[in-house]
């Protein structure tokens, strides 16, 4: 079953409290991975990880730098979901 | 500013340790003569043939939050922890540059171990066998690599001098503080964040030492297990935790008006070339770094009192140390009070020189010796003033105390302070 925007935005601000610590509620779709939530390259590639796990989607080494923003990895998760 | 006193001072101290949380319960235990031994509990340790540690008594992460935690190894853990509380009591209130008494250039870390990031290493490889690729942790190598501990505390305080991990197994610690010192004496810091730590309680590295025949296997008893100079010890109980000093030359703690614990003479060192892993049975290497020692200070074996063992409940090493002072000191060593504080702590591997030197900067400061526990019946070939069960008062005056630590591979580091 595909997920909804509002499902990757919450599972993504779970991934990214158990990785960096950052309340749930401060992960917003603009918000920017390294400038704003505190997810250094290192911690990036663990949320991506995560969300691989989560969404059932795989996303390449080379796709990960397109995503600075909450918004790239919903709109690449809802895109490529399986 | 680089100073022209090289007199180098203790200002800090911080501890995270099998007898507590920090350098002050740490203290207490080893004046009550606290065992930090406990049974090794759960599945992937039952197969062992030791059965036996000392746990950190406080976990690292019970203190740090859980997202700088899982960044770290369980040893970078215990070395922020202590540093952090060495930090502070020197009186510095942030990082170099936020806190103007000390400039980043000025200031270094040296901090090591002696395995490194072992747990992490170990449990990364279960990670790629188990789930694969691509969940092994790009942490890894930051965690792993044996420089992590110095450096993760270096970024915390903004040292800039240099950030440095000297590895000699279980004299490592002691070697980071020697290095420490000699950084501060040569003019390249003013104040050096130095220690040791250690984080290897793990099936593998216990079945290796286990192996070596090198760990007491007096399972039944574990707070008896650790007992350097008694006829029945039957070699070292694995420890884990971290002990951190503020080492600063005297001219800088003297202008920022910083309260001085103790002067860090220096140190001696020198290399077995005998074994790798088996000490010299005459302690003729331990001899050489004591004499390198008094050859190039001005520490005078009349004023020492004092001396934290490497004594770590093994059958040669134990003697071989004595054998060394004796040969060293002659008489002078009978006026030396012998504490073997790995009774307590266990044998905390490259922190033990760490851990051990904050104990021996608090024996001099406090003017007493800790005990050493579990000294049923002392060897005879023991010829030297052990201090056994209680704690016992040093002399007033300006008095001096040392601190040995020697590693696998032959290494040995001895270290002096001295009182103001």
């Amino acid at each position: 079953m595909a997920h909804t925007q509002e499902d990757i935005v919450e599972g993504l601000a779970e991934i990214v409290n158990e990785i960096a610590g950052i309340p749930v509620e401060d992960v917003q779709l603009d918000k920017s991975f390294t400038d704003d939530l505190d997810v250094d390259s290192l911690s990036m590639v663990e949320v991506v990880v995560a969300a691989e796990e989560r969404f059932d989607v795989k996303i390449p080494d080379e796709d990960v730098k397109e995503l600075k923003t909450v918004g790239d990895a919903v709109s690449y998760i809802l895109k490529h979901q399986a | 500013m680089s100073s022209t006193n090289h007199t180098v001072v203790v200002t800090g101290i911080g501890a995270t340790t099998p007898l507590g949380g920090d350098s002050a319960t740490t203290w207490e235990g080893l004046l009550a003569g606290r065992s930090g031994v406990k049974p090794l509990e759960g599945e992937r340790f039952a197969e062992l043939p030791v059965q036996i540690a000392a746990f950190a008594a406080v976990d690292p992460g019970e203190v740090l939050p859980r997202p700088l935690a899982r960044k770290l190894d369980r040893s970078a853990q215990f070395a922020l922890i202590a540093a952090r509380e060495a930090w502070a009591d020197a009186g510095f209130t942030a990082p170099a540059g936020e806190d103007a008494a000390i400039a980043p250039e000025r200031l270094g870390s040296v901090i090591a171990s002696g395995i490194g990031g072992v747990t992490t290493l170990l449990d990364q490889y279960d990670v790629l066998k188990e789930k694969g690729v691509r969940r092994v942790s790009p942490h890894t190598v930051p965690m792993l690599m044996p420089n992590g501990p110095s450096a993760n505390v270096g970024l915390e305080v903004n040292a800039r001098a240099g950030v440095h991990t000297p590895v000699s197994a279980c004299a490592s610690g002691a070697e980071a503080i020697g290095y420490a010192i000699e950084m501060i004496r040569s003019g390249r810091a003013d104040v050096v964040v130095a220690g040791g730590t250690e984080a290897a309680i793990h099936p593998l590295p216990i079945a290796a030492f286990a192996n070596m025949m090198a760990m007491s296997k007096n399972n039944d008893e574990p707070t008896k297990a650790s007992r350097p100079y008694d006829t029945g010890r039957d070699g070292f109980v694995l420890g884990e935790g971290a002990g951190v000093v503020i080492l600063e030359s005297e001219a800088h703690a003297k202008a920022r008006g910083a309260k001085i614990y103790c002067e860090a003479i220096g140190q001696g060192l020198s290399a077995d070339s005998h074994h790798i892993a088996q000490p010299e049975p005459t302690g003729r290497g331990i001899a050489s770094a004591l004499q390198h020692l008094l050859d190039t200070t001005d520490l005078k074996p009349a004023e020492v009192v004092h001396l934290n063992a490497h004594a770590t409940s093994t059958p040669q090493g134990d003697v071989a140390e004595i054998k060394a002072l004796r040969k060293v000191l002659g008489d002078d060593l009978d006026h030396v009070a012998v504490s073997a504080t790995k009774s307590m702590t266990g044998h905390l591997l490259g922190g033990a020189g760490g851990i051990e030197t904050v104990a021996t900067v608090l024996a001099l400061h406090h003017r007493v010796a800790p005990p050493t526990i579990n000294v049923g019946e002392l060897d005879p070939e023991v010829d030297a003033d052990i201090v056994r069960d209680e704690p016992r008062p040093l002399p007033e005056g300006t008095i001096a105390a040392v601190n040995n630590s020697f590693g696998f591979g032959g290494h040995n580091v001895v270290l002096a302070f001295r009182t103001v």
